[in-house]
């Protein structure tokens, strides 16, 4: 009964009768879900609590392996394959998917180490090349301006807005070609607020971006499409005007309406 | 009297009888490291370093023996106990977390952290000294080991835990494959406190008489080969300050004072670092 649209983009991501079992539980957290996620733009994700919106996040880089017993069924498609399927790679899937915290995650080393990290673990050594690609990644950010006389210092002396910015140059930095973020921010104040939502638009030239929100206005602000989950399923999904404006459910309509929530 | 009146008074009882109580603990500790200072300080003279044991009579005795058996002893099961229980540690926190294995292991280290001591003592000199014949360094050092490993073990498994998941996740999200994310993101986030443990610890096994009386036994010389019996501070100290003579009690005085000063410090340090990290 859901109402969901097929888009006309090219499709970086497709969900297919998506299932999502956690680990003892005896119910799918999430039932029978098709999705899809459109290259180079902004796809929201909103819904109460418990909804499944994050769940279903975190199962386009397979977070929920990091936890034994959880259970996927059906298919997300990427790049034309299956990755869901048990051979995919984890670790080259996480560099093309990246991801962004509810908390800042800074690592506990200097500012210019949490950035070049990702790219470490990739191999590169080569300092110059290092130096360069943590600048732009910082510069993409809008950070670099805040940092650049203390890249050697400890990461956890930024404040929470920065911090967060610094998460996303990290992640930025090994070049993902879909950036998922979670509720990145949910602990940030108003102002940092706005800099982090600025910068997300301005990321999705370079990526794709999926967005997990507790708060509507910022659905409405930044997304393109967007997708209302209710207690495991994708109620509606539609471009974030006619979601706003004109909602074709009336659970959709009750909730962004603030009937419920 | 009113009610409220009353419960002011007893509250003012209370807390008196528990500031004295507080009081008399702290005195007594003060007391303990007070006539160890002024015994342990009128003791200490050049000789004591510079020197070996001495018949009693002997005016160049020292402590020389016992200080480097002393650090030999508990060297060697910093060197083995560290590695191992921090290994021991990480397992639990990073792979066992709360499977029935990891938390038995647990359990039995929980409960090993209480056993006596002098019961490790018998135990090793039973597996350790009857076959070999005869009192060791090794056997000294193992006792010791086997009274490390809990300890460095449980707090490392503490001090990993503390390390928020998200860290970890964040790692992994990066592709970072499992061992990467132990050594490079949860190691450095738990530094501080893994540190603190292995200081207090070590203060902890440094001051063990009893399962060094089992095993390593003791020697009146300079002897640093460790399948041989090995002088400690400990033992010494024991033997020289139950002794007849007043210049060896003299010399346990000065023992006494070295091993507090010593396991003193590292306490200090120790609880310097927990602070240091706790104000970040």
């Amino acid at each position: 009964m859901a109402t969901i649209i097929d888009i006309t983009e090219e499709k970086e991501l497709e969900v297919k009768n998506f299932e999502f079992t956690y680990a003892g539980a005896d119910a799918p957290s999430i039932k029978t879900l098709n999705m899809p996620i459109a290259k180079n733009s902004i796809t929201a994700l909103i819904g109460p609590s418990g909804c499944g919106k994050t769940t279903l996040l975190r199962a386009f880089n397979r977070m929920h392996d990091l936890y034994p017993g959880n259970k996927y069924n059906g298919e997300i498609l990427f790049k034309n394959r299956n990755i869901l399927a048990d051979r995919e790679d984890l670790i080259k899937l996480r560099i093309q998917i990246g991801m962004i915290f509810q908390k800042p995650t800074a690592f506990p080393m200097s500012i210019f180490d949490n950035v070049a990290y990702g790219m470490r673990l990739q191999g590169i050594k080569n300092k110059t090349e290092l130096q360069d690609r943590v600048e732009k990644a910082l510069k993409d950010a809008a950070i670099f301006k805040e940092v650049k006389e203390r890249l050697k210092h400890d990461a956890n002396g930024l404040s929470g807005g920065q911090q967060q910015r610094l998460c996303i140059a990290r992640a930025i930095a090994v070049e993902p070609e879909v950036l998922l973020f979670d509720e990145p921010t949910s602990a940030l104040d108003p102002i940092s607020t706005a800099g982090i939502e600025e910068l997300i638009v301005e990321l999705k030239e370079k990526v794709s971006i999926v967005i997990v929100t507790h708060n509507m206005q910022q659905a409405a602000r930044v997304s393109d499409y967007t997708g209302f989950m209710y207690l495991g399923e994708l109620i509606e999904f539609g471009r974030t005007e006619d979601i706003f404006v004109t909602p074709k459910e009336r659970l959709t309509e009750e909730y962004i309406t603030g009937k419920f929530g | 009297m009113t009610h409220t009146q009353k419960r002011i008074i007893i509250n003012k009882i209370v807390m008196t009888l528990s500031t004295l109580s507080a009081l008399i603990g702290i005195g007594f500790l003060f007391w303990i490291l007070a006539i160890l200072i002024f015994n342990g300080m009128d003791a200490l003279s050049w000789t004591i370093f510079s020197q070996e044991g001495a018949p009693p009579g002997y005016e160049e005795s020292g402590l020389k023996h016992a200080l480097i058996g002393q650090l030999m002893i508990v060297g060697v099961a910093t060197l083995f106990g560290v590695p191992l229980g921090i290994l021991a540690g990480t397992y639990l926190s990073e792979y066992g977390q709360k499977s029935h294995l990891a938390e038995t292991i647990r359990d039995i280290s929980d409960i090993m952290m209480s056993a006596p001591s002098i019961v490790i003592g018998a135990f090793v000199y039973a597996i350790v000294v009857t076959p070999m014949g005869h009192f060791s360094g090794w056997a000294g050092s193992i006792a010791l080991i086997i009274i490390l490993l809990p300890i460095i073990l449980r707090t490392t498994d503490d001090m990993l835990q503390l390390v928020p998941s998200t860290l970890r996740e964040a790692a992994f999200a990066l592709g970072a494959p499992k061992y990467k994310v132990i050594m490079q993101v949860v190691y450095r986030g738990a530094k501080a406190g893994i540190l603190t443990g292995i200081l207090l610890g070590v203060a902890r096994v440094a001051g063990e008489t009893a399962p060094l009386l089992f095993t390593s036994f003791n020697d009146n010389f300079l002897s640093t080969d460790m399948t041989d019996p090995m002088a400690s501070l400990t033992v010494t100290m024991y033997n020289y300050a139950t002794s007849p003579y007043e210049d060896w009690q003299k010399i346990g005085w000065a023992a006494a004072f070295i091993l507090s000063m010593f396991i003193l410090s590292l306490n200090i340090i120790g609880r310097l670092l927990l602070f240091k990290k706790k104000g970040r």
